[in-house]
């Protein structure tokens, strides 16, 4: 116990003295946690339309003003030539074209049926198929205003109609961040704890420092322990910034559910993450190594977390792939927790897995490390 | 010119005897292909929802047999009653919950009036957004289906052609994004790693105080990383042709030009981050927390950088990759030429000078 505490004085004293680190392991992460989430946002909209109008008449005229009156869209140029049109997109000016071709107005009262030539940049195509949508629905409702100005309005109770009504849980206001704030926050706490850890003890190994504790009494387990609850003091450290100072000051969001329930689940997920370094620190001889494999988890890690992207989407052998990831787990649980209020029931089957990650990666970097080189 | 070359001999020693680095070094760009084609997609698949069918007629059943059928949905279970929605919702990975009153079709039939409910997850505002309008269009069908369909007059028809990527595939927007990004962190990282390794294991004294050229030194450095982000750059391309089926449309000699002008760049980067840094962590950690996230977002590639906020719209302009992700989709892409990128090729050389400026500066030939 007694040595226990000596080494931990000494990693304190080692992370504590390097001042170009101390402020990287506490402040980036904040920082990162504040900025991100604004940058990360699927909502469409500032949608830059050029407008090739051959018919300028009244019809047209209203058309445009119902499309800039949207809010999505914001008129980057109106003209009659569909090539300086063509020329918006390729210089990425704007994101879409509406082409109103000659005699709008006339032919639509005439032949009762007009066509209107919509083309979308569609390089990214979620965004390029929203931004037609929205065009479509413009035109759509547009077009029922017109047919009202030239029809009677009929009686609609003929045929059968289907009301759908929708409402959105736990996330009434459809705020973006909410579902963000606590994914970034475990990837950021995933990062920082791995990637110290992993170096730490490799950096004892390549400037050759290692030896002399290999040749002391220190036992096995004693080496690791100090070495690993710096790391997990850290992770808890950054993780309660982050959530009790960043999200709920900054973004509002304050945990549904039991937050001892949280930190324990956070417990045990740095426990299996730090193993997870320890693993990565007994299979490297240099910090570049270290780095570098690390770095190609963590990236497969985030990439496949369902961060970004839903994990039921993934073709089958991908949702396996993140089924093997502790990172999936804790961004689900978080998510859970914080934002619909999970109860211990209901993450049952999560904690055993992060129980079992916790074992079996602790328990493989202890079998490889050896005390002797 | 001799001592040069024998430099960058021992820097590609260096790296070609490390076998785990460089297995990471080319296996990153492979997997992140593999992963961004083929794993993650923003289309909504297999999302898992529940029911509570409280009508149990024809017509309930034939929705939901019309929601199974896309594929877009899977019926997890049929709640009984409506209580049972938020324990579904806070237990399992449930979606969508689709709520049918008492004489659903009797209603439908006799009133020509019924109602369904929708109620979404929206602790994910997206994907919630996007399932509530894919049931909705589903229910809307099968009401099509049971209106007679008439002629509307006055109807206004539109036609929409997807330019460039008529197919709207997620590659065509992730590859470039994939190259920036490799690019950009593989370079900064490794060589600011290497640098600075050198000071922490007392190397860099001894090549110091050597007649050879310091500022060679750092150079030779900077040359295997070069020609191994060429290496990748061509693995990337040639995935992306033959896995992908993402063709290149413009000049691939202007392509290389431009990629191995963001490698300059990012090398001057991680020059500039090793003259920062004391030891090989914090090297490591500012280029990996100070570049990796950042580089994912700001290149414009997973989230359009046009609906950020203002001031992080200007923030991104410092990125190097975004402007190495416009001009790969111009090149690649949409098959401009040089005129329509000189602008962006301006910025990043301007990029370049300044880093190495301010590098070549900090550089001190005395460690302490």
């Amino acid at each position: 116990m007694r040595i226990l505490l000596f080494l931990l004085k000494k990693e304190f004293k080692q992370i504590f003295r390097n001042k170009s680190l101390l402020p990287m392991i506490l402040v980036a992460p904040i920082i990162q946690l504040l900025i991100l989430p604004l940058a990360a946002d699927y909502e469409v909209k500032n949608i830059n339309i050029s407008i090739v109008d051959h018919d300028h008449s009244t019809y047209s005229q209203k058309l445009v003003s119902e499309i800039t009156a949207s809010g999505y869209f914001r008129l980057a140029d109106y003209g009659s030539s569909f090539n300086d049109a063509y020329k918006q997109i390729e210089n990425d000016k704007s994101d879409l074209v509406l082409e109103i071709p000659h005699g709008f107005e006339r032919e639509m009262v005439r032949e009762n049926s007009q066509a209107l030539f919509i083309a979308v940049n569609a390089i990214n195509g979620i965004k390029a198929s929203l931004a037609g949508a929205y065009l479509n629905q413009i035109i759509s409702s547009y077009n029922e205003e017109i047919r009202l100005e030239w029809m009677q309005p009929e009686r609609s109770n003929q045929s059968p109609i289907i009301t759908v009504t929708s409402s959105n849980w736990f996330n009434p206001h459809m705020d973006y961040h909410f579902f963000m704030v606590p994914g970034i926050l475990v990837v950021l706490v995933t990062m920082i704890s791995t990637y110290m850890c992993a170096l730490n003890i490799v950096k004892e190994k390549e400037v050759g420092t290692i030896e002399q504790i290999n040749v002391t009494p220190i036992k096995k387990y004693q080496f690791i322990l100090g070495k690993l609850i710096p790391f997990w003091i850290i992770g808890m450290i950054i993780f309660s910034v982050g959530l009790f100072i960043v999200a709920r000051l900054v973004f509002g969001i304050v945990p549904v559910g039991n937050i001892l329930l949280l930190y324990a689940f956070l417990a045990v997920y740095l426990i299996a993450l730090l193993g997870f370094g320890l693993l990565i620190s007994t299979y490297s001889e240099t910090q570049q190594q270290a780095m570098s494999i690390a770095f190609f988890f963590i990236m497969i890690f985030m990439l496949m977390s369902g961060l970004f992207t839903s994990i039921d989407s993934m073709p089958t052998w991908a949702y396996y792939i993140a089924k093997c990831s502790p990172v999936t787990y804790f961004i689900e649980v978080v998510r859970m927790i914080v934002l619909k209020g999970s109860g211990s029931a209901d993450i049952y089957y999560h904690f055993l897995i992060i129980i079992g990650f916790a074992i079996f990666l602790n328990a493989w970097a202890i079998l490889n490390y050896k005390k002797t080189s | 010119m001799k001592q040069f070359l024998s430099f960058v001999r021992k820097e590609f020693y260096h790296v070609f005897r490390d076998r785990k680095t460089l297995l990471m070094l080319f296996g990153l760009p492979i997997v992140q292909i593999l992963l961004f084609g083929f794993a993650l997609t923003n289309e909504v698949k297999n999302a898992k929802i529940v029911v509570c069918d409280y009508a149990k007629d024809q017509a309930s059943q034939q929705i939901i047999n019309s929601l199974e059928a896309g594929g877009q949905f899977e019926v997890q279970e049929n709640l009984l009653s409506h209580r049972e929605i938020e324990k579904a919702f806070r237990k399992e990975n449930v979606k969508l919950a689709i709520v049918f009153p008492a004489n659903f079709n009797r209603d439908l039939l006799h009133l020509n009036e019924a109602q369904i409910q929708i109620i979404a997850d929206a602790s994910d505002p997206n994907s919630a957004n996007a399932l509530t309008n894919y049931a909705t269009a589903i229910i809307m069908d099968y009401q099509q289906e049971l209106m007679h369909s008439r002629k509307i007059p006055y109807t206004i028809v539109t036609e929409t052609r997807m330019l460039y990527n008529p197919e709207l595939k997620g590659a065509t927007n992730f590859v470039p994004g994939v190259m920036a990004l490799v690019l950009m962190l593989i370079c900064v990282m490794m060589t600011a790693v290497s640098i600075v390794r050198e000071k922490e294991t007392g190397t860099m004294e001894i090549l110091l105080v050597s007649p050879f050229n310091p500022l060679l030194v750092i150079l030779s450095k900077a040359v295997p990383y070069l020609f191994l982000s060429l290496i990748n750059l061509t693995v990337i391309l040639l995935l992306s042709v033959t896995l992908l089926e993402l063709p290149i449309n413009g000049s691939l000699f202007l392509l290389f030009a431009e990629s191995t002008l963001l490698i300059i760049t990012a090398l001057s980067l991680g020059l500039l981050i090793s003259n920062v840094a004391k030891s090989q962590q914090t090297a490591m950690l500012i280029s990996l927390m100070g570049l990796m996230l950042p580089t994912m977002l700001f290149t414009g590639f997973m989230f359009p950088i046009e609906n950020m906020p203002y001031p992080l719209q200007l923030l991104s302009n410092i990125v190097p990759s975004k402007w190495y992700y416009i001009i790969v989709k111009s090149i690649m892409i949409k098959g401009l030429g040089f005129s329509a990128i000189w602008k962006e090729t301006l910025i990043l050389a301007g990029m370049t000078c300044f880093f190495l400026i301010v590098s070549i500066q900090k550089f001190k030939i005395r460690l302490i």
